[in-house]
């Protein structure tokens, strides 16, 4: 069956974890003894409705302070398809957990508090979402039954909200309002009796409806060696399968390409899954290949099609999200994980820091601090073989990890 | 061979996954417990490498109250397969003394487990730990990364997890650090048992209707059996059952089932309106169960 990914964003208590639970609810997703583990801790705080965050917020801390701190991913199918949800934390302190989140995820939903409106945190997730290149966004303005369902109050948050839509710089991306109740369920799975001034869908009639063959951004056929296999019994004496998943576009038997970095010319002779051989793979298939001349392949290689090379460079430009405590200095040093390609960095030049308030301004820094958004440029050991991340999902980004402590310390999409 | 390949988005994560493994690092093992997790962990591995065999032992922690049926399979498993197969058993963590074994009415060694696997990934200096845990398990499950980075202890710091991008997996660590892998993470277990039905797999067969001695303990359906703890006046009757999950006997209870074949479990587990893991006694200790015992190193 198909899998949608989707991730929530918005500031902290705006009802994320409650409208993910709301929709588990209402679409019969919990089970018994889940609903009943619900109720019992709602009553037990004294609550007198069901407090559906409790469903997703699966660590004592997090139960203990109301809030989500770390992603969790959230099951549940229709006779449509399968979704996962993540659920992400809406505290700037935890961004790069939201960032987990989002990277995977091919919608997003973006909650509002009507009350409150659009605010710090509500720009700061749209613009990630949008730096993430997130197709399809949904901007649920929630908890209408603390504005009494006001039509005029939703209306302003929307206008407020498209005036960040109109600096964005996304052009392919698709907007939707809701205004919901996540708690007492109004447009959540079910039409809301009391805004009867709303006609548009209910938040699941949206994700049921939506076109999950467009959602994806598509690009140029890459194929990253992630291992060589080589089984060396007498059977498969000779056989040689350079393994990977295909990003982008499709892959045919009998393609000229070209093996990266060292720029041998060749052709695909035979596509492997599971032993049977295949005259063509789809993108996002994990298979093995073998090739029609005797190359020298290995892991962090790449396979691409002969009349689509990407860029093979070892200085570029990024917008770098930053996700360590340790600040990022220009001199220093990280590994640099492209795909399952890895290569030496050396930070050149941080140009300046990106305000995610769509303002435009530019304000120059000499370090970039946690949950910091900059424009970076590096240099490498080895050159890499990238695709611009507006034009290559995949081969467009890549991760900082600290040579010290081993931590993903930020995330890079290539200008 | 004019097919074009139709892809199991699930599945093609999983085989990348596994060989993500492999590549970045030295001496990973399979934790094997002989459910249907770890048997479609094994499926997916076989694929992953094909037609190489699969590059890593397997490994199962044996608290000795395991289901006869689920020994007796692991082994005929491993032998068709011609898989290597580690073993390390609670007991002897109990006679040297490390930890205690727990008594009276909820005893269960599945605690226990821990120390055992802890000290074999220190005998066999393992460096990442594959498991067929999945996120739709239990509500600390959901928070899981697919690397999960485990300290010297082997402890989760589930406060602190490392960000995990796109697919984008960061395997590097310190010496004694180990990492826990879970190739299954998005598969819900609908997702596992139509596997299951699809490749043909093979599975213990106490996963089907069986007739058995049993007892009723806080509207749970215990097995009647040496290794489980049981009061004078429970009374054991036979009744028709079969089990969701299979851990330990102590802490598993069984559920009211017909469904003798796969397609009957298929069909069983689409109706359910029970989760897997409400049959987990362990879980039923507080609702924080599962994230204490995996701070404490437990999978
Ligand atoms: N009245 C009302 N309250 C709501 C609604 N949605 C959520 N809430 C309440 O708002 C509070 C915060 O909800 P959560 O779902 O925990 O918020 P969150 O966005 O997940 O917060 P973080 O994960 O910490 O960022 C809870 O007390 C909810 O019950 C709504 O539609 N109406
Ligand atoms: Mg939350």
């Amino acid at each position: 069956m198909e899998v949608l990914k989707i991730a929530t964003a918005g500031s902290v208590d705006d009802g994320k974890s409650t409208l993910i639970g709301r929709l588990l609810y209402d679409t019969k997703s919990l089970t018994d003894d889940k609903l009943e583990a619900i109720e019992k801790s709602s009553k037990k705080k004294g609550y007198d409705y069901l407090d559906f965050s409790l469903a997703t917020d699966g660590l004592v801390a997090e139960r203990e302070q109301g809030i989500t701190i770390d992603v969790a991913h959230i099951y549940f199918s229709t006779a449509t398809r399968s979704y996962i949800i993540a659920d992400t934390p809406g505290h700037v302190e935890y961004t790069r957990n939201m960032v987990t989140g989002a990277s995977t995820s091919q919608v997003a939903i973006i909650l509002i508090d009507a009350r409150h409106g659009v605010i710090e945190q509500t720009y700061r997730h749209f613009f990630i979402n949008n730096l993430l290149r997130i197709k399809d966004v949904i901007v649920a303005v929630n908890k209408m039954d603390l504005v009494n369902f006001s039509e005029e109050r939703y209306n302003e948050i929307k206008a407020d909200f498209e005036k960040l839509v109109e600096k964005s710089d996304y052009e392919d991306q698709h907007i939707t309002y809701i205004p919901v109740s996540a708690l007492k369920g109004d447009n959540v799975v079910e039409k809301s009796t009391v805004m009867t001034w709303f006609n548009g869908e209910t938040l699941l009639d949206h994700l049921e409806k939506l076109d999950t063959v467009n959602i994806y951004n598509r690009g140029k056929m890459r194929f990253p060696v992630q291992y060589v296999i080589r089984p060396k019994t007498e059977e498969f004496h000779d056989f040689r399968g350079y393994a990977g998943k295909v990003y982008g576009g499709e892959i045919n038997v009998g393609d000229e390409v070209v093996v990266l970095p060292s720029e041998t010319k060749t052709r695909i002779k035979e596509i492997f899954f599971n032993g049977k051989k295949y005259q063509s793979a789809a993108r996002r298939s994990s298979i093995s290949i073998s090739l029609e001349n005797n190359v020298n392949v290995s892991r962090g290689d790449m396979i691409v099609k002969a009349n689509e090379l990407p860029r093979m460079e070892k200085t570029f430009t990024a917008k770098v999200c930053w996700m360590c405590s340790k600040p990022l200095l220009v001199g220093s040093k990280y590994v640099l994980q492209h795909g399952v390609n890895k290569v030496l960095a050396k930070v050149n030049e941080i140009h300046h820091k990106i305000e995610t308030d769509f303002s435009g301004v530019d304000t120059q820094v000499s370090n970039l601090q946690i949950n910091d958004i900059a424009s970076v440029s590096f240099q490498l050991n080895k050159p890499i073989f990238f695709d611009a991340f507006k034009e290559h999902r995949t081969n467009g980004a890549f991760i900082l990890i600290d040579p010290q402590t081993n931590n993903t310390s930020g995330v890079g999409f290539i200008e | 061979m004019t097919e074009k390949l139709l892809i199991n988005a699930l599945e093609n994560e999983a085989i990348y996954i596994f060989r993500e493994v492999a590549a970045q690092f030295e001496k990973p093992v399979l934790l094997f417990s002989g459910g249907k997790d770890s048997i479609t962990l094994v499926r997916l591995a076989q694929k992953a490498f094909y037609p190489a065999k699969i590059p890593f032992p397997l490994m199962h922690i044996d608290t000795g109250h395991n289901f006869p049926e689920t020994i007796e399979f692991r082994d005929k498993l491993v032998n068709e397969l011609g898989l290597e197969l580690i073993v390390r058993n609670v007991q002897d963590s109990i006679d040297q003394g490390k930890v205690k074994e727990e008594s009276g009415r909820y005893s269960s060694r599945n605690v226990l487990q821990t120390t055992t696997l802890l000290d074999a990934i220190e005998e066999f200096k393992f460096d990442a730990c594959i498991g067929g845990a999945r996120r739709d398990e239990e509500k600390a499950r959901a928070k899981e990364r697919i690397f999960s980075v485990r300290d010297d202890f082997g402890q989760w710091d589930e406060k602190n997890q490392r960000p995990e991008l796109f697919d984008m997996l960061n395997g590097q660590i310190e010496l004694g650090q180990n990492v826990r892998v879970f190739p299954i993470s998005n598969w819900t277990e609908l997702d596992v048992w139509t596997y299951i039905e699809n490749e043909d797999l093979e599975i213990p067969s106490i996963y089907f209707a069986h007739k058995r001695d049993i007892f009723m303990r806080d509207g749970l359906i215990w097995s009647a059996s040496e290794h489980v703890y049981k009061d004078e006046e429970e009374e054991v009757e036979e009744r028709m059952v079969r089990f969701r999950t299979v851990g330990d006997m102590s802490c598993t209870a069984a559920v009211d089932s017909y469904a003798t074949t796969i397609q009957e479990v298929v069909a069983e587990i689409r109706d359910s309106s029970i989760s897997e893991r409400g049959a987990r006694i362990d879980d039923k200790r507080s609702e924080a169960a599962m994230e204490k015992r995996k701070q404490q190193g437990y999978f």
